[in-house]
């Protein structure tokens, strides 16, 4: 690990302005997945701005009936917070699927949206990667690429975004909010915060340098059922292949997002549009444009019959 | 000049540490506390598990001086030689390892989801998320699944968990 010096802030205004005035600055939260990187020197900071200590770790109800996480919220409280496991399911399922006990106790609800790929060439800095070292070609699409992305994929980059709970809270049309160094506040809807890889996929989101998620705020909740189903290699403590996300109501309604295809959580307006016709209409919606290479394309039927899956277990 | 100070099983220590040094090597390296065990170091095999304010977390993916203040609790913290945790009677009785190389891990896991689950904190494989969870099989397995045993005696292990759940109950 690269030598860093360390700063514990103690309010988001004083964590927002560090981070702007020092060059190589990072904030850390629960740490899993920075640190991790650190140790193979994936992330180099100069500087970590420790952030644990900025009391961002409530969960309160909104004026408009709907939930504010504090950015700090553990996985684990959030998963088992009464309000969340009743009204918001789908939340809880996805962030039980995640990871192991001994990470949910750690990971927060920001750092959890911030996670870096698992792609295995990303990892190894033997190999090229556009994603950690921008410009110097992509292993993956040659590669082994039977985990990688299926959807808005680039020439320079297949890797998928891997939290379970962000797909959740796509399907929640969640909203992020931050702070800037500048004491600018801003809110971003889920939707818009994760960038397609195009010819830059070393930017990931749409946080300026030094941009502080200090909540998650959901909307109302909207009822119906909530199902998550994650596919993986087994049959707990692994990322998924394909997972699905669903709130299905009675009339046949409903949303659906997709994990472990994409740079990001997939959903389609027109796809959720077709939930009462089936998994097949609504699988067809969501991969339309699908770019799968010949180790990943076993991805798009399965998405279809995990869907289908979602369906039949929404209906008992 | 200490830069953290926190309290393993009891006994505060200061320290003065490289920012780079994680919670496991501080508790190996520096209190020669070597119950808690380097694995992967890479937060995926759970052999350095220890508790941090009653939560059980991997203490190689942390920085020491991220836990000013904090209370841990390792392994020698549970029981000794003389005055054995009921679980690691139970592992010694149900033969719930091989190496031992896991067993520290495995065995401050096992506390921390008793504690979980009595705390009423779902898992993946509860049926019901508004439920009271139950210390069955199918529930501890899920619960302990970051706790690797390339030995392999997951069944004996399942055993003696069940075997302190069910004496608690």
């Amino acid at each position: 690990m690269r030598s860093f010096t360390y700063q514990r802030a103690h309010s988001p205004a004083e964590a927002a302005a560090s981070a702007a005035q020092i060059a190589g600055a990072k904030f850390i939260a629960g740490g899993t997945n920075l640190l991790d990187l650190m140790k193979l020197e994936i992330e180099t900071p100069a500087h970590l701005i420790d952030v644990n200590g900025l009391k961002l770790d409530q969960i309160e109800a909104t004026a408009e009936g709907g939930l504010r996480i504090g950015a700090l919220v553990r996985n684990t409280d959030l998963a088992a917070d009464p309000r969340v496991r009743r009204d918001y399911g789908l939340l809880a399922r996805a962030l039980l699927a995640g990871a192991s006990g001994q990470l949910r106790n750690k990971a927060t609800t920001a750092g959890n949206l911030l996670q870096r790929t698992r792609c295995p060439y990303f990892y190894d800095t033997n190999q090229p990667c556009n994603k950690r070292k921008a410009g110097s070609g992509c292993a993956a699409i040659r590669g082994f690429s039977r985990g990688h992305a299926v959807l808005g994929v680039s020439e320079s980059c297949i890797a998928t975004q891997p939290s379970d709970m962000a797909v959740a809270m796509m399907a929640l049309d969640a909203t992020i909010e931050t702070l800037r160094a500048d004491g600018a506040s801003r809110a971003i809807p889920i939707a818009e915060f994760y960038h397609a890889p195009g010819d830059t996929p070393q930017l990931e989101t749409v946080l300026a340098a030094g941009e502080l998620i200090t909540a998650v705020t959901l909307p109302k909740p909207i009822g119906g059922t909530h199902v998550y189903h994650k596919v993986r290699d087994r049959a707990s403590y692994a990322f998924a292949l394909v997972s699905v996300g669903a709130i299905i109501q009675r009339d046949g309604s409903g949303r659906v997002a997709l994990g472990g295809v994409a740079h990001k959580p997939w959903r389609v307006a027109s796809a959720d549009a077709e939930m009462p016709r089936g998994a097949k209409a609504v699988a067809a919606r969501l991969l339309e444009g699908a770019k799968p290479t010949a180790e990943n394309a076993f991805k798009l039927p399965l998405v279809e019959r995990t869907l289908a899956a979602v369906l039949r277990e929404a209906r008992v | 000049m200490p830069n953290v100070s926190f309290v393993v099983n009891g006994t505060r220590h200061a320290l003065d540490l490289d920012t780079r040094t994680t919670l496991l090597d501080a508790l190996r390296e520096h209190l020669h506390l070597t119950g808690s065990k380097k694995g992967c170091d890479h937060g995926q095999c759970g052999a350095c598990t220890v508790m941090v304010n009653g939560r059980r977390i991997n203490s190689c993916l942390t920085l020491a001086v991220m836990h000013e203040g904090d209370a841990i609790t390792t392994i020698e913290g549970l029981g000794t030689p003389e005055h054995l945790h009921p679980l690691q009677r139970a592992f010694i009785k149900h033969d719930g390892y091989q190496c031992g190389y896991c067993t520290p891990g495995q065995i401050v896991s096992a506390v921390a989801v008793l504690d979980e689950i009595k705390a009423g904190i779902p898992s993946h494989v509860s049926a019901d998320l508004n439920a009271v969870p139950q210390a069955v099989a199918a529930e501890l397995r899920e619960r302990m699944s970051g706790n690797i045993c390339r030995c392999g005696a997951y069944s004996n292990i399942v055993e003696a968990i069940t075997e302190i759940a069910e004496a608690k109950a």
